[in-house]
């Protein structure tokens, strides 16, 4: 029973941090149909605030929950101003300019911070079941995982600027003849995304370390994640993270982690036959 | 034939300037130097296989790396198996073209969009990486080629000459084979582009929905340039390790990756030729920013890539075909229009 509950666990995490790595890149996907490839970079960064914020003796929880999103936000508004903006419309040259980017940053961050890993403290220590010890960080992350997704969901619904840019979402062309200023939800939504691929970093920093080539191992299962789910970024990065969560813990439950990587782009690439769209091209249509 | 030769100019150009290379270099250069420009053939090769699918056929692959990644292991692991490298050669052409048509069928098969395609196959180098890099340790081999993980494969044999396993090739005949294989690469490339096929690939990346309604399979073509990319990627894959007797898992690399795709926008897409010079240009300089400890490699890479999307997204080649030549020759004719004006047949 106890052996069932820290299997449950890991499971549940899978799936939480799948969703948290993706939902930045999934909201400005969903909203501007185009894929960020500097989203990887955009989380080290995050991971990098928190862990500057630490070693400057901020109180850890506002280091790695307050900090990072709010640092990389602001960096993701003056990218979308300098670079972003000049490329709407051109998804591909916008996403070659994203992964220019991305290069540019994992080279400024070896310059400044070295090719060397640096820690972030664990706020929570281990909790125990029964015979088994867990992390209570991970019980920590599922919860915000969550959190955060109903966060969204609600700035989305209930909000004005959450109706603004759903209208966008749906038909800019209208929403801009009907006033609204469509450049700027796109902006701000590129911030947004920004600052969620930060807020992930932050809080992932303690358990992954930190370290210039980090945004790599997360990436690829961000993207897998993102195309899985399809063009609706909440209900496409529920379904899609649990689904691949699940494929990715039975794999390294059988073998390893990094089979469990390769299962996760074998079980992607079929759905994508499958389902061109995605899970919400087919499904739960014209949900957010 | 003088007609031919006119209209093929640039064709002839490129066939005299080659074999002038390939005699001449061997003779004015040192050993060291002809290594260096070995590499720089090896990757022309390389930048070719990408501009060809790419650039003519409109396939928008992030993750080139993983056919040269994948032709380099393949080569290097049966060469350490086998002996003789005629097979694994042929080996390492084989499995990434064999790769390239079972991606290209879940893609083109599934119709998915030009976005989709960029990250799924950046994502499967990604995963190729993190796979080999885990490969450390003496559990994992395949027959007596130990993988050696993150610190990759040393003493990996050169080429031989076919079934001469004792004959391999010195630094002298590897730079005449990667000339050799660029220009046949190349002359091949602008001959399958010259025939029905390569112009109905033309027409996909134009329109394909127009090509589908003229009666031809957009999916199958693209399938076949696909895989006969990767195929060129795997030898120049192979070619790679023969060339340094070393290969690791960052062939596999992103940054391996954006720097084809940097070859190609630096040199424009459109075009062969200037991948082939886009490459040799940003080999050099990477080799250059190697010598120092003041800028990161990275840091150049990507800034290059940012500004050539944002300032000259076509690249350099067609800037000069483009731009400069017509300028030229419009120059050329408004002063020959100045002559003939009283005539007034040149308006």
């Amino acid at each position: 029973m106890d052996l069932a509950i820290i299997v449950a666990i890991d499971f549940v995490y899978a799936v939480a941090t799948l969703a948290l790595i993706s939902l930045g890149l999934a909201i400005v996907f969903g909203m501007m149909r185009i894929i960020n490839l500097a989203h990887g970079e955009f989380m080290v960064m995050g991971s990098y605030s928190a862990s500057v914020a630490v070693h400057h003796h901020v109180n850890i929880w506002i280091a790695i929950l307050v900090v990072p999103p709010i640092a990389v936000g602001i960096i993701g508004a003056i990218i979308e101003r300098l670079i972003v903006r000049r490329l709407y419309g051109r998804m591909v040259e916008t996403m070659l300019a994203t992964w220019g980017l991305s290069l540019f940053v994992v080279g400024i961050l070896t310059t400044i911070f070295g090719d060397i890993t640096e820690g972030v403290p664990t706020p929570l220590s281990g909790i125990t079941i029964g015979a088994y010890q867990t992390s209570g960080y991970s019980l920590f992350v599922i919860a915000l995982s969550v959190a955060t997704m109903g966060a969204v969901y609600v700035i989305l619904r209930s909000s004005r600027l959450g109706l603004l840019a759903r209208g966008t979402m749906q038909n800019a062309d209208m929403a801009a003849a009907l006033g609204t200023d469509t450049s700027r939800i796109y902006a701000v939504t590129f911030a947004f995304g920004a600052a969620l691929a930060g807020f992930a970093g932050g809080v992932l920093a303690p358990v992954s370390g930190v370290f210039p080539t980090l945004g790599g191992s997360y990436i690829g299962r961000a993207f897998i994640t993102v195309i899985g789910g399809g063009a609706a970024p909440l209900v496409g990065t529920a379904s899609a993270a649990t689904l691949f969560g699940i494929i990715n813990q039975v794999a390294t439950f059988l073998a390893n982690p990094v089979y469990g990587e390769v299962a996760l782009l074998l079980a992607a690439i079929v759905l994508i036959r499958a389902l061109p769209q995605g899970i919400t091209g087919r499904f739960l249509r014209g949900s957010l | 034939m003088i007609t031919g030769l006119r209209t093929n100019w640039s064709l002839v150009a490129v066939g005299v300037v080659g074999v002038a290379l390939l005699i001449g270099l061997p003779l004015l250069l040192d050993t060291y130097t002809l290594l260096q420009i070995t590499l720089y053939a090896i990757f022309g090769i390389l930048a070719l296989s990408l501009a060809f699918i790419w650039g003519y056929g409109g396939i928008l692959c992030f993750g080139h790396s993983a056919f040269f990644g994948l032709g380099a292991y393949a080569y290097a692991v049966a060469v350490i198996n086998i002996g003789d490298s005629t097979a694994p050669a042929l080996i390492a052409i084989a499995l990434p073209a064999a790769l390239a048509a079972a991606l290209g069928y879940f893609m083109f098969y599934a119709r998915i969009s030009d976005v989709y395609v960029g990250v799924i196959t950046l994502t499967v180098t990604l995963i190729f990486y993190n796979v080999i890099n885990s490969t450390a340790g003496p559990k994992y081999h395949i027959g007596d080629a130990l993988l050696g993980g993150f610190n990759g494969m040393p003493n990996v044999p050169s080429l031989n000459i076919p079934f001469l396993p004792d004959d391999t090739l010195e630094p002298l005949g590897m730079f005449l084979l990667s000339m050799v294989l660029l220009l046949a690469v190349y002359f091949a490339l602008q001959i399958v582009l010259a025939t029905r096929f390569g112009r109905v690939l033309v027409g996909i990346r134009e329109n394909e929905h127009r090509v589908e309604f003229l009666g031809y399979d957009a999916r199958l073509h693209k399938l076949v340039a696909f895989s006969i990319g990767g195929a060129l990627a795997g030898l120049a894959g192979c070619l790679f390790v023969s060339w340094g007797n070393y290969v690791s898992p960052t062939v596999f690399s992103v940054v391996q990756s954006a720097q084809i795709i940097i070859w190609l926008m630096v040199g424009g897409a459109g075009t062969l030729l200037g991948p082939v010079l886009g490459a040799v240009a940003i080999s050099w300089l990477t080799v250059e920013i190697g010598t120092q400890q003041l800028v990161n490699a990275n840091v150049v890479l990507g800034a290059i890539l940012l500004i050539f999307v944002l300032l000259v997204p076509k690249g350099v080649a067609p800037m000069i075909t483009d731009r400069l030549v017509p300028w030229l020759l419009a120059s050329r004719r408004s002063a020959a229009a100045k002559h003939d004006l009283p005539q007034g047949s040149r308006a």
